[in-house]
């Protein structure tokens, strides 16, 4: 099968890769790019385990297709700690015991993250609109709203 | 998984590449990507268009225009589009309305289609290189359809006519049980003068409730004057059975909903 060259931005960071025709953006992360911070748990669009944030917005890489971003802005977990500080949200998952396995975790950061972008200060009615396409099977959840909302407090402190 | 991509400036070209065999139109991928990943050999080949004027929205003198690229997210978010904001907000979770375009919507089997559900309630015509559609008619014709949809217009509704309810099992997100779209003019004394009743999940896609149109003529929404209009609900149903519900469930509580939704 013929080849295609593939190019975006992963976490800041230019990449150029040659993928197969129709690979998914979740293979190319995983597989040629080594981030295996995206999880391929379901490959059906529901678990939300290797969601990523494409040019701001939350995406599935289970059902993108590498090619369809050329040019992209693409944003993993893996992309989120700085000089080996984690992001107030990786913070808050560890300090609320959001994490147990970890499968879900990184896809629940990013979706955690896009809506902190976007609304700062959710109420928890937002936080679990905003991670209700990500399943976790081990936690029961409540940790995970506890500590979306406890990484939006810190925050906001920080910023005032 | 073998399956190439191929990408067009317009829509003529790409039309043209969709007439071989193994082949399909990309819209948002959510489920033509995810039957490739479940190992759906009868797709080899996925076309693109990259034409700008597929991912439009266009709201001017009470019609409204959606390139067939337009996301549910974006209309969700959208002022001028309100009305049907809780239609869009009813499909999946985020990152499947940021991901899910309208024109991928029409051709949804049921559970899924909730979108469709309001734009027949709409009566929205369906917009190809060379024709334009009713959206029963195109419905109807969807599984022979060849053509990439480029648009859906429609004219807006004022936003007391028109009511959305989407029923799932799963808070805050879960497939359908059934949606129900309904546009209803009303006489000043509320007598309901024209009536749309569209519904998602009856059948394999969105369908009419024609009989309960009819009998909603003439009355006003209490629960005395609607009931033979909520009786007649089930005429010409043949709803999906699937791990949510079964056929019997969805034709029982259909008129539970459609009374709950015309009386709210
Ligand atoms: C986890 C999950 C949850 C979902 N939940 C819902 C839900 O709650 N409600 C709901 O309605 N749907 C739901 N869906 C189904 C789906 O996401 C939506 O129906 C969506 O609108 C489909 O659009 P798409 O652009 O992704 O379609 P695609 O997968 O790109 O295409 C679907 C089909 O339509 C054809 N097609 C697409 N666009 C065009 C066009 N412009 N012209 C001609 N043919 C075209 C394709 O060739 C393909 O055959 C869900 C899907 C997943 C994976
Ligand atoms: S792997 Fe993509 S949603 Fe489950
Ligand atoms: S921590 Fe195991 S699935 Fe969420």
């Amino acid at each position: 099968m013929a080849k295609v060259p593939v190019q975006f931005t992963l976490n800041g960071a230019e990449k150029a890769e040659f993928v197969d025709s129709g690979t998914t953006l979740l293979h190319a992360l995983r597989d040629k790019i080594g981030d295996t911070s995206p999880k391929g748990g379901c490959h059906q669009g529901t678990c939300g385990a290797c969601s990523v944030i494409i040019d701001g917005e939350l995406r599935l890489s289970c059902l993108t297709l590498a090619e369809t971003c050329n040019g992209a802005e693409i944003r993993t977990t893996s992309g989120l700690a700085e000089a080996g500080v984690l992001h107030p949200l990786q913070r808050a998952f560890l300090d609320a015991f959001a994490t147990q396995c970890g499968f879900c975790t990184p896809g629940m950061i990013m979706a955690a993250k896009v809506l902190l972008d976007h609304t700062p200060n959710p109420s928890r009615e937002e936080v679990v609109e905003a991670l209700s396409s990500n399943i976790c099977r081990c936690t029961g959840y409540e940790p995970i709203i506890q500590a979306v909302l406890r990484a939006a407090r810190a925050n906001s402190q920080n910023a005032a | 998984m073998t399956l190439a991509l191929q990408t067009f400036s317009t829509v003529k070209d790409a039309n043209a590449a969709l007439q071989a065999a193994g082949t399909r139109y990309l819209g948002g991928g959510t489920l033509v990507v995810r039957a490739a990943n479940e190992g759906d050999i009868s797709v080899s080949s996925l076309v693109r268009v990259t034409e700008t004027s597929l991912q439009a929205i266009a709201v001017s003198g009470g019609e409204a225009r959606l390139g067939a690229s337009v996301t549910m997210a974006a209309i969700a978010r959208h002022p001028e589009l309100a009305a049907l904001a809780p239609a869009a907000r009813a499909v999946g979770g985020p990152a499947i309305r940021n991901m899910a375009t309208v024109g991928g919507n029409l051709f949804a089997p049921a559970p899924y289609g909730d979108f469709t559900v309001a734009l027949l309630a709409l009566d929205a015509i369906i917009v190809t290189e060379d024709s334009e559609v009713p959206i029963q008619t195109f419905l109807a014709g969807r599984d022979a359809s060849r053509a990439i949809v480029t648009g859906i217009t429609f004219v807006l509704p004022r936003a007391e006519s028109f009511r959305f309810l989407k029923v799932s099992r799963v808070k805050p997100k879960g497939v359908s049980v059934l949606s129900i779209a309904t546009h209803l003019q009303r006489a000043a004394d509320g007598t309901v003068t024209s009536a749309r009743i569209a519904l998602g999940c009856m059948a394999d896609r969105p369908m009419r409730a024609r009989a309960t149109e009819k009998a909603l003529l003439g009355c006003k929404l209490t629960a005395e004057e609607i009931a033979p209009a909520l009786a007649a609900a089930g005429e010409g149903t043949s709803p999906i059975t699937d791990p949510v519900a079964s056929a019997w469930y969805r034709n029982e509580v259909l008129p539970v909903h459609l009374g709950r939704l015309l009386l709210a």
